[in-house]
C-alpha cells in the first residue's frame, strides 16, 4: 500500500521540477533577449522572475508541511534537499533578471566589437543546471558528482573574460558602460554555475546521504630536513 | 572480540564497586546519584546474546555495547524482541517460565549472569520502569518511593526522608508533591505516576534505567516532562530506553539500535539512524514503510 505521504512527497518533487523549467527558461530567454538584442523579451524576463520567487514560498510551504509529519532518513532528506534546491532555483531566476536588465541597456547600444567566450560560457552554466537537475529526477548521484568540478573551469572562463573586457575598457573609454554591463553578465553566469553546482551537491546528499559541501583542503605537510646520515 | 581481549576485560577491575555482597541494613544518607563510572568502559556489552522462550528463538546473537552516561533508544516493530532485550539486562526476562538465554552480558565489566550473581542484586544496578505506571496503589507517595530502601533493611528515618526527597527531586516531582507526600499515589496524574516510578527506581541508587515505553501512555505535556527528566538523568546515569516513537528516540538518545524479528539490524549514532541509515530495512521502518 501506497503511504499517504509518497504521494505527498510526489506533489513536492512535480512542483519543484515545474520550477526547475521555469528557471531554466529564464536563463535561456535571457540570454536569447541578450544575443538577439530582444528589449521586449528582455522585460518579459523580468517580470516572469515573479513566478519563480511564488514558486519558492510554494516549496517551502509544502516542506514545512511535510517537516510537521517528522519525516525521517531519505524522506527527511527529500524535503530539506527540495527547500534547498528551490532557494537555488529562485537565484538562477534572479541572475537571469540580472542578465535580462543588462541586455535591455546593451540592446539600447550598438554592438561591442569584441570577440568574448559568453556564449560558450552559457551554454557551460546551462548545462550544469540541466545535469543537475536531471540527475535529480533520474536518481543519480553520480551524474551530479560529475557537475561540480565543471564550477572551476566557469569560474576561470569569468576571470578570463573580466581581463579581456578590462583591456578593453582601458583601449576604449567610450566602451565602458557596454563592458561593464557584459561583466556583469559574465559574474552572472558564474553565479547559476555556482547554484547548479549546489542544487548537485543536494543531490549527491539526497541519493548518497553524504554531505560533500565545503571539503577541507589538506594542508601540505611540512618536509622535515633530513639529518645527515652517520 | 579476541580471546585476549575477551580475558582482558574479564580481569579489569570494576569500575563500580561491585554490589554483589548483600546489602548492608543501615546505610548513610548518600547523594541519590550513581557511582562514578569510567568514562570509556560501555556500561554494558553484551555478547551474542540469544534468548529463547521455549522453542522461539527470541533474541538472535545480538552484540552491542551502550555507552555509560548516555542514553540508548532500542527500536523496532513489535514483537521484533526490543523489550526481551531490555529485559535480558535485568535478568527480569528470567521471571517468565521457559525462558532460557546463552551469550554473556557485562556490566561495567562485571558478568550478570555469572553463578555467584543473584538476580535480585542486578536488579537493583539496573533499575526498571515500565510502559504503564504502576505505584504501590496502597501506599502513599513517600512510602511509594522509599519501599524498595526499606525492602533492602534501610529503617532509620531520617535516611529514607533524605533519600526520598533526593529521588523526588530527581524525578523532577518534589516541587509538584512535596506538601502531600502522605496522599495515596494513586491520587496523582498519569505523567505524575510516572514520574514517582522513576523515583522509585532512583531511591535504590541504581547505575542503569531501563525505560520501556515510557511515556507511549502520556499527554505531549507529560512526555515532553519525561524526556526532559531523561535529559538531566543521563547526566548521572546510563540509560536504555525502549520506544515506538521515532521522534522521542531522535529527541533524547544518543545511540540508537533497531531491532527486526529478535535480530540486531543497525547500532550507531541517533542522528545517523534517523538520516541515512545504511541497511534498507531501518530505512524502512523508520520512514513508515514496514512495521
Amino acid at each position: 500500500m501506497e503511504r499517504h505521504f509518497d504521494m505527498d512527497l510526489d506533489d513536492l518533487k512535480q512542483k519543484l521540477l515545474t520550477m526547475a523549467g521555469h528557471a531554466e527558461t529564464a536563463v535561456n530567454e535571457a540570454l536569447r533577449a541578450l544575443v538577439q538584442r530582444d528589449y521586449e523579451l528582455a522585460l518579459r524576463v523580468k517580470e516572469n522572475d515573479r513566478v519563480l520567487d511564488q514558486f519558492e514560498l510554494d516549496i517551502d510551504d509544502m516542506a514545512i508541511h511535510l517537516l510537521a509529519k517528522a519525516p525521517l532518513a531519505s524522506d527527511l532528506r527529500f524535503v530539506t534537499a527540495a527547500m534547498k534546491i528551490s532557494q537555488n532555483l529562485e537565484r538562477v531566476g534572479d541572475e537571469a533578471t540580472k542578465i535580462a536588465k543588462r541586455a535591455r541597456d546593451l540592446c539600447q547600444e550598438p554592438p561591442l566589437q569584441l570577440e568574448l567566450n559568453l556564449p560558450r560560457m552559457a551554454t557551460m552554466a546551462l548545462a550544469m543546471l540541466k545535469t543537475s537537475l536531471d540527475a535529480f529526477v533520474n536518481r543519480d548521484p553520480v551524474a551530479a558528482r560529475a557537475v561540480i568540478p565543471q564550477d572551476k573551469e566557469v569560474d576561470a572562463m569569468n576571470r578570463q573574460i573580466n581581463r579581456e573586457l578590462a583591456h578593453h575598457m582601458m583601449d576604449n573609454r567610450d566602451t565602458v558602460l557596454r563592458c561593464l554591463n557584459l561583466i556583469t553578465v559574465a559574474k552572472s553566469l558564474e553565479r547559476i554555475a555556482d547554484h547548479a553546482k549546489n542544487v548537485a551537491e543536494e543531490v549527491v546528499y539526497l541519493y548518497e546521504a553524504q554531505d560533500i559541501r565545503h571539503p577541507v583542503k589538506e594542508k601540505p605537510v611540512a618536509t622535515e630536513a633530513r639529518q645527515p646520515q652517520g | 572480540m579476541t580471546p585476549d581481549q575477551e580475558k582482558q576485560s574479564r580481569t579489569m577491575p570494576p569500575a563500580n564497586p561491585p554490589r554483589i555482597a548483600p546489602p548492608r541494613p543501615e546505610q548513610p544518607a548518600q547523594p541519590a546519584t550513581a557511582a562514578p563510572v569510567h568514562q570509556d568502559m560501555p556500561a554494558i556489552c553484551v555478547d551474542h546474546l540469544n534468548v529463547y522462550f521455549g522453542s522461539n528463538h527470541v533474541l538472535k546473537n545480538v552484540s552491542l555495547n551502550i555507552r555509560a552516561r548516555a542514553v540508548t533508544a532500542i527500536i523496532g516493530p513489535s514483537g521484533c524482541g526490543k523489550s526481551t532485550f531490555l529485559r535480558a539486562l535485568n535478568r527480569m526476562h528470567e521471571l517468565i517460565p521457559e525462558a532460557r538465554m546463552d551469550g554473556t552480558i557485562r556490566l561495567f565489566g562485571q558478568e550478570i549472569y555469572a553463578p555467584d550473581v543473584e538476580p535480585v542484586i542486578v536488579r537493583r544496578r539496573v533499575g526498571m520502569v515500565f510502559q504503564k505506571s504502576n505505584p504501590f496503589p496502597t501506599m502513599s507517595i513517600a512510602d511509594n518511593v522509599t519501599v524498595g530502601l526499606r525492602l533492602n533493611g534501610i529503617r532509620k528515618h531520617g535516611v529514607l526522608a533524605e533519600r526520598m526527597e533526593q529521588s523526588l527531586r530527581m524525578a523532577a516531582l518534589w516541587d509538584e508533591v512535596k506538601d502531600r507526600l502522605r496522599a495515596p499515589a494513586i491520587s496523582l496524574s498519569g505523567g505524575q505516576q510516572q514520574r514517582l516510578c522513576i523515583a522509585r527506581a532512583l531511591a535504590v541508587q541504581p547505575e542503569v534505567l531501563l525505560m520501556d515505553e515510557p511515556a507511549s501512555a502520556l499527554d505531549p505535556l507529560a512526555t515532553s516532562k519525561i524526556e526532559s527528566l531523561i535529559l538531566e538523568l543521563k547526566k548521572d546515569y546510563t540509560i536504555v530506553i525502549v520506544t515506538h516513537n521515532m521522534q522521542q528516540a531522535a529527541r533524547v538518545s544518543e545511540d540508537t539500535a533497531f531491532f527486526y524479528i529478535g535480530e540486531l539490524v543497525e547500532f550507531g549514532p541517533t542522528a545517523k539512524i534517523f538520516t541515512s541509515p545504511s541497511q534498507k530495512r531501518t530505512e524502512d521502518y523508520v520512514t513508515g514503510r514496514f512495521g
